[in-house]
């Protein structure tokens, strides 16, 4: 799984802990430039802290992240501008209408031509017809479209989603995975997605980095581990390790 | 697609990004707008008519005509110049944005430049009205002392924007639990820096921490260009010395909280 010189993140022996308790516990991965890597976990398996801990907004208290060749958080301002998230549980503000927002989020990414980027999105995530509706009087699913709007302003090399199909309809939810898809096939971009969703990760990703309370339980590609568990599902890989069953191969042991 | 960016840029890009952000919050909620003139000006009307029963009783009242509406003004500078940062640095909170705003490339730097212009803007909005009011209803204008003016405003800004930049690191650190200190904490200057009523009035071993806040040199300068006519400039450079260390201190704290936040976590935590 070492991409050696082109990983655009690298994540070595990272801890984090809140008083005295582990949420990430010495985790290490290499994300490969261009790669989708599927981040699974139950709830408190250590997921949303180990994307906040990449984005630079949380401190890591050992170990180290490197995201495009800076140290996270000390160089975050050398690469923010190259990065963004995508998370169902960090929101824009509902008063202003979706072309304000975007148009703001494009300026601080210093977007050059921030108008015809926000109408490129607007035609590519089918949010034309509520531009100019406030963010706040929007379905879940518009909204969501309008956070992936969001994050990929800047065409970010490097973009981290915290469960993005999150509290979706299947066919939104699908209809998002194929723009996610498109966009890091298009731009050759690093991703990283924190998902509760099985089939999200198997259809989206190349690699999987199982978690649970706070360490890695498995990093491989959905084929293998499923290969490796004897299941036909992540689901049910996912149980199994949710529920402390060990590969086919221990099991037979 | 975006412009080269390093470490230590600071961009006026991005300090208008801000604003113009704030600017399209405000502009949406016309009671917020109204929010803005009328606690200032109910402030203004109660004190201006005191003020006027009080003079036909009292000879020195009389010889010292506004200083109760002036009183009231500058405070309400102080007072809404720390509201209107803070209010502003609340919607983040308050829409759950901080995290998309935290991880943008905007410094922090830049995040507190376009906070101190918002609450000149919401200032302006709800101060101009009001003091043409005082005007029009007691004869008072404010906008006649010019220079000392000038001096009052920025000391005052100065104080509210140190206030502001604090409470804007508590909430980071602590979250909405810190939100009643944005609306209260000034309160705290209401008896200490003698708006009313001069430093002489307190206790000598107050008078010590009254002459310790910068705002106290304003109020005081004021009564002596109404009462006495005198500008005292020896005041407003006490006064912006004072200012200089609060601001380097609420700045060096906001920096430390911030860092903390990133420490504990509650970066991504902050919301309703």
């Amino acid at each position: 799984m070492d991409a050696g010189n082109t990983s655009a993140v690298s994540v070595d022996r990272l801890v984090k802990l809140y008083k005295g308790v582990a949420a990430v516990d010495g985790i290490s991965f290499r994300l490969p430039a261009g790669t989708i890597t599927g981040l699974l976990g139950g709830n408190g398996a250590g997921k949303t802290t180990t994307i906040a801990m990449i984005m630079g907004l949380v401190t890591p208290t050992a170990g180290s992240v490197t995201v495009l060749g800076a140290q996270m958080p000390k160089e975050r301002y050398r690469v923010l501008h190259r990065m963004n998230f995508e998370s169902p549980y960090v929101d824009m503000p509902t008063r202003l209408t979706v072309r304000q927002n975007l148009s703001v989020f494009a300026q601080l990414y210093a977007v050059t031509d921030i108008e015809a980027r926000v109408a490129e999105l607007a035609a590519d995530l089918d949010l034309a017809e509520f531009l100019d509706r406030p963010n706040g009087k929007l379905s879940a699913g518009q909204k969501t479209r309008v956070s992936l709007a969001k994050a990929l302003l800047n065409k970010p090399e490097v973009l981290l989603l915290d469960e993005p199909t999150a509290s979706l309809d299947p066919d939104t939810a699908d209809w998002v995975r194929s723009r996610l898809e498109r966009y890091r096939r298009d731009n050759r971009a690093t991703v990283l997605l924190a998902s509760h969703n099985m089939n999200e990760v198997e259809r989206l990703c190349e690699r999987v980095i199982i978690m649970k309370r706070g360490r890695i339980e498995d990093d491989d590609t959905p084929a293998r581990l499923l290969a490796h568990y004897g299941r036909e599902t992540l689901e049910e890989v996912f149980l199994d390790v949710a529920r402390g069953r060990g590969h086919q191969s221990e099991v037979a042991q | 697609m975006t412009g080269v960016d390093s470490g230590f840029d600071f961009s006026l890009n991005r300090v208008a990004a801000m604003v113009r952000r704030y600017w399209y919050l405000l502009r949406s909620s016309w009671p917020r707008i109204l929010d803005l003139i009328y606690w200032p000006t109910v402030q203004m009307l109660m004190w201006g008519f005191l003020q006027m029963y009080v003079a036909q009783n009292a000879g020195f009242f009389a010889r010292a005509g506004g200083v109760f509406i002036g009183a009231v003004l500058l405070w309400d500078m102080l007072f809404r110049g720390q509201l209107g940062f803070s209010i502003s640095f609340l919607e983040e909170m308050w829409s759950r944005n901080l995290a998309n705003i935290m991880m943008s490339p905007l410094r922090p730097v830049e995040f507190i430049c376009a906070l101190m212009i918002m609450s000149v803007v919401r200032l302006a909005i709800g101060m101009v009205p009001v003091t043409l009011l005082a005007i029009a209803f007691f004869g008072f204008n404010l906008w006649t002392l010019g220079l000392a003016l000038a001096a009052f405003f920025v000391n005052l800004m100065l104080t509210s924007w140190s206030v502001g930049i604090f409470v804007a690191g508590l909430l980071l650190r602590n979250g909405m639990g810190a939100e009643s200190l944005a609306w209260t904490i000034m309160f705290l200057f209401l008896p200490l820096t003698c708006v009313y009523y001069p430093v002489t009035v307190l206790p000598v071993w107050l008078q010590y921490v009254a002459w310790s806040l910068p705002p106290t040199y304003v109020f005081e300068g004021m009564r002596a260009l109404l009462i006495e006519h005198v500008f005292r400039a020896d005041l407003m450079m006490q006064a912006l010395a004072f200012n200089v260390v609060l601001f380097a201190a609420a700045s060096f704290a906001f920096l430390k909280l911030l860092g903390s936040a990133r420490v504990q976590g509650t970066l991504l935590q902050a919301g309703e």
